[in-house]
């Protein structure tokens, strides 16, 4: 398998950490750590209920920049390898948007990895929100700090 | 020819996803922004040139593929 990955479709984040260890053989031994992140929609955002989201890409640069964010980020930290699957198209509240999860000998390096792929992603990767609520539709206009 | 995209709420307050500009010689991705759309820039407005994050005095040539677009909300 790829380290990256779009998915138009509802996805089993748990499962395809799995599917992955397998197919990179992460899970003989070498790695005796893995650190994940999940992110899920919520059904609310900035005060107001979200029904549904819509999630805009651009198609050939935003896997380039997660690529990028990847390979960089295990050259930065030493970990061993990493996975992120990403969602597009339109997202209900509850399924998961995003998993990233990062694979070492020893856990400071899988954190360290996670945490800073995560936070490139949500800084860098061209990916757009738009929501669905009682009051119609709305583009998210900027991406929290660390939270 | 230089091709230009435009993504999310962009696209929809501009009225287009797509344009081409004749390559007008020398020339950087404010100076694209200018010919092609022609309003001010928006505040936080981000760019790319051929698919990688650049500034707006980042030179376009002939070929390339130029994007704008607000800035990301994606995770």
């Amino acid at each position: 398998m790829e380290r990256v990955e779009l998915r138009t479709a509802p996805f089993d984040p748990y499962a395809d950490l799995r599917r992955f260890q397998r197919s990179r053989g992460l899970d003989r031994g070498a790695c005796g750590a893995t650190a994940v992140f999940v992110g899920s929609m919520r059904d609310f955002n900035e005060g107001e209920a979200v029904a549904e989201l819509f999630l805009e890409h651009y198609p050939g640069m935003t896997e380039r920049c997660l690529e990028e964010i990847v390979a960089g980020t295990l050259d930065d930290t030493g970990a061993e390898d990493a996975r992120v699957v990403h969602r597009v198209g339109p997202i209900l509240p509850g399924e998961d948007i995003v998993l990233v999860a990062a694979f070492s000998a020893h856990r400071a390096e899988a954190f360290a990895a996670c945490r800073a792929i995560i936070e490139a992603l949500k800084r860098d990767a061209p990916f757009w929100k738009r929501e669905k609520g009682p009051a119609g539709e709305r583009w998210v206009s900027c991406n929290t700090g660390d939270r | 020819m230089i091709r230009i995209l435009f993504f999310a709420g962009l696209a929809e307050t501009i009225g287009r996803r797509e344009a081409y500009l004749a390559y007008p010689g020398p020339v950087d991705v404010a100076g694209v922004w200018v010919q092609v759309v022609g309003t001010p820039r928006p505040d936080r407005l981000r760019c790319a040139r051929n698919q990688a994050h650049c500034d707006f005095g980042t030179a376009v040539h002939d070929g390339d593929e130029v994007a704008f677009f607000p800035p990301v909300t994606g995770g």
